[in-house]
């Protein structure tokens, strides 16, 4: 009965797959085709190259460029990213302690800049051409605009410098109540919420705008609906779709932006681990946090349009 | 001739962003108009489509192009020259802008930077809307299979969070300036690629375009003459946005101490280098703050306004 809707989800989940798969081939030829730079990179200037050559057959770095990314794909597919050239841990462990602390980093971004985001969207696209609406378009366009370093460094010199409120680090190892964390995640979710929640409400305002100009909303208001009942009732349910995709969207600049954040914040994310991953040049490390976060963007994308499958009734009631 | 094909496109990509009233029909009556009046200069055609919102970000923008050019000659020292015993100095006469960490005149170390930051900006812009439209009228006019290819492959590098990616090629291969404006290029490509592609898929349903194939033009000419020109103007409100994107990620990188390197620095590496001054609020942190975002607003509100206005703005005069 809605084999056509499981059809349209398996092709979706398919394409991911095959995405992924290509992003894979594009991560490993970009840090893994460089034959000899992580064996001389161990060993320092200093390395024989007797030295370099015999690390480099450990590394497996000698083999043709085909077999070795086959064999590091299929340990990536069992978890198993190598070990970190920087301190020998397994990379899949050191992911492992740091990813909950981004995911905890963006689920409460999430939490607060989707309604918010919302709000804004919707209310700007009822109030179309008002005060209001063109005050919040300068607004956001200018949040949008403006690099999340600044947001953060500006919030540090408010709250943490200058009103003393707010710690200019999170210190996550001193969370022992509801209070401290609320104090710890403030400022990096504030800074993260500036640029996603802008970029949010303007895609909502143009996906609710969209619908607004629709025939039957003005159907509906001929036939007497009041106006929250056509935004709530008719306009809505509609709008389910675009607004996933613009939530999945704007989300997905999380991790971009966690890269900056984290860092200035001193949070001890996937993302400030790449960071340094990448200031010690530690590519397996490198190639393990990408492949999460393309991993997680891929998840978002299809959730969003998993949103959209189901919220579609032409396709779900086939 | 071939104008109504242009405000077609033009309400494709101005209906994703922003959906103002006016049809596809409006805007083509307007070009007639302009034909009577006495030939102006494209500048003076170019404000009077502006609001005032839209004409400030247009002021912003030649101002920061100007200084880019000029800068490094009208720089009261030399860029690296240390000129004062104070450091984080606050505005003087002999130093307008403070002094930074080092006792350096603040206002040469900004105007210098423009340089990188906005040459190294437009240089990456220039190649990702370049590299991108090629593609994207590739894929549009060449067989099916070769869109398949390239719609996979750039879906699949959209997948990468720019940031994220730029970091990878940066851990592989270093940062040095040609490598940073290929990691912005690179990073930027994919969105560059879907716009353009969108856009002449529609063109090339049109009925001049079927006319030219009947005629028996080949693909090489129909993607020249017919369609490229007729997507130039959406595409250079994309050009706008993407160098916007650029600059943020740019300046992200050098924040993070991977972009540009000492001695020289861009806006981003400034903030960085200065951070130490936000306790005391020094103008060496908040000046090059204050010029990155600047420069972004402004061409966020040059490009909003000029969309609102039914795009085509410009060099409106052919």
């Amino acid at each position: 009965m809605k084999a056509h809707a499981q059809r349209l989800i398996a092709a979706r989940l398919g394409l991911a797959l095959l995405t992924l798969l290509i992003v894979s081939a594009i991560v490993f030829g970009l840090t893994g085709l460089l034959p000899g730079d992580a064996a001389q990179q161990a060993l320092g200037q200093a390395a024989t190259p007797e030295q370099v050559a015999a690390l480099r057959h450990q590394f497996g770095l000698d083999q043709p460029a085909l077999t070795r990314y086959l064999h590091w794909l299929l340990q990536a597919a069992t978890g198993n990213f190598g070990t970190s050239l920087s301190n020998n841990l397994p990379v899949s462990q050191l992911i492992a302690t740091r990813l909950p602390n981004s995911l905890v980093l963006a689920g409460l971004t999430t939490l607060v800049s989707v309604p918010l985001a919302l709000a804004i969207g919707i209310s700007s696209a009822v109030f179309r051409g008002s005060l209001l609406d063109r005050a919040l378009n300068v607004l956001t366009l200018s949040a949008v605009a403006v690099p999340e370093f600044l947001v953060a460094t500006i919030a540090v010199l408010v709250f943490a410098v200058k009103l003393r409120w707010l710690p200019a680090l999170s210190y996550l190892s001193e969370v022992d109540s509801f209070g401290t964390l609320l104090r710890s995640y403030a400022m990096p979710v504030m800074t993260l919420c500036c640029v996603i929640v802008a970029q949010m409400a303007r895609m909502t305002r143009a996906a609710v705008l969209d619908q607004l100009n629709a025939p039957y909303v003005e159907m509906a208001r001929l036939k007497g609906a009041s106006p929250a009942r056509i935004v709530l009732r008719h306009v809505l349910p509609n709008t389910i779709g675009p607004i996933a995709n613009a939530v999945a969207l704007s989300l997905s600049y999380l991790f971009g932006g966690v890269v900056i954040v984290e860092s200035i914040f001193n949070y001890p994310g996937l993302a400030s681990l790449m960071v340094d991953a990448v200031t010690n040049r530690d590519l397996p490390l490198v190639q393990g946090c990408v492949m999460v976060f393309c991993a997680a963007y891929l998840v978002l994308v299809l959730i969003a349009d998993l949103c959209q499958i189901v919220s579609n009734p032409r396709l779900r009631q086939r | 001739m071939n104008r109504p094909a242009t405000s077609h496109a033009a309400t494709v990509l101005y209906a994703a962003g922003d959906s103002e009233d006016r049809t596809a029909a409006e805007v083509v009556k307007d070009a007639p108009n302009d034909a009577p009046t006495p030939p102006r200069s494209p500048l003076r055609r170019l404000a009077g489509r502006l609001s005032v919102l839209g004409l400030i970000g247009l002021a912003i923008v030649v101002f920061w192009l100007g200084v880019a050019f000029i800068g490094p000659l009208v720089a009261p020292y030399k860029g690296g020259a240390i000129t004062s015993t104070e450091i984080f100095g606050s505005y003087s006469a002999a130093h307008p802008l403070g002094t930074d960490f080092l006792g350096r005149d603040m206002l040469s170390r900004v105007l210098y930077g423009t340089q990188y930051t906005v040459g190294l900006a437009l240089a990456a812009t220039l190649l990702a809307s370049g590299i991108g439209t090629f593609f994207g009228l590739l894929a549009a006019v060449a067989p099916r299979w070769i869109d398949e290819v390239l719609s996979r492959i750039f879906d699949a590098l959209i997948s990468i969070p720019s940031k994220v990616l730029a970091l990878v090629v940066i851990a592989a291969f270093g940062s040095s300036v040609p490598m940073l404006i290929t990691v912005a290029a690179l990073a930027y490509i994919p969105g560059a690629f879907r716009i353009s592609r969108s856009l002449a898929v529609n063109l090339m349903t049109l009925e001049y375009v079927q006319v030219a194939r009947a005629r028996g033009e080949g693909l090489f000419y129909i993607a020249r003459v017919e369609v490229l020109p007729n997507m130039i103007h959406p595409m250079l409100a994309d050009f706008g946005l993407r160098f916007v994107f650029i600059v943020l990620l740019l300046s992200g990188l050098s924040f993070l101490g991977l972009g540009v390197q000492p001695p020289d620095a861009d806006w981003g590496s400034l903030v960085r280098e200065n951070i130490g001054g936000l306790a005391e609020g020094a103008p060496a942190v908040l000046m090059p703050a204050v010029a990155i975002a600047t420069l972004t607003v402004g061409v966020n509100l040059l490009i909003d306004s000029l969309r609102r206005h039914g795009g085509r703005a410009h060099g409106g005069g052919k």
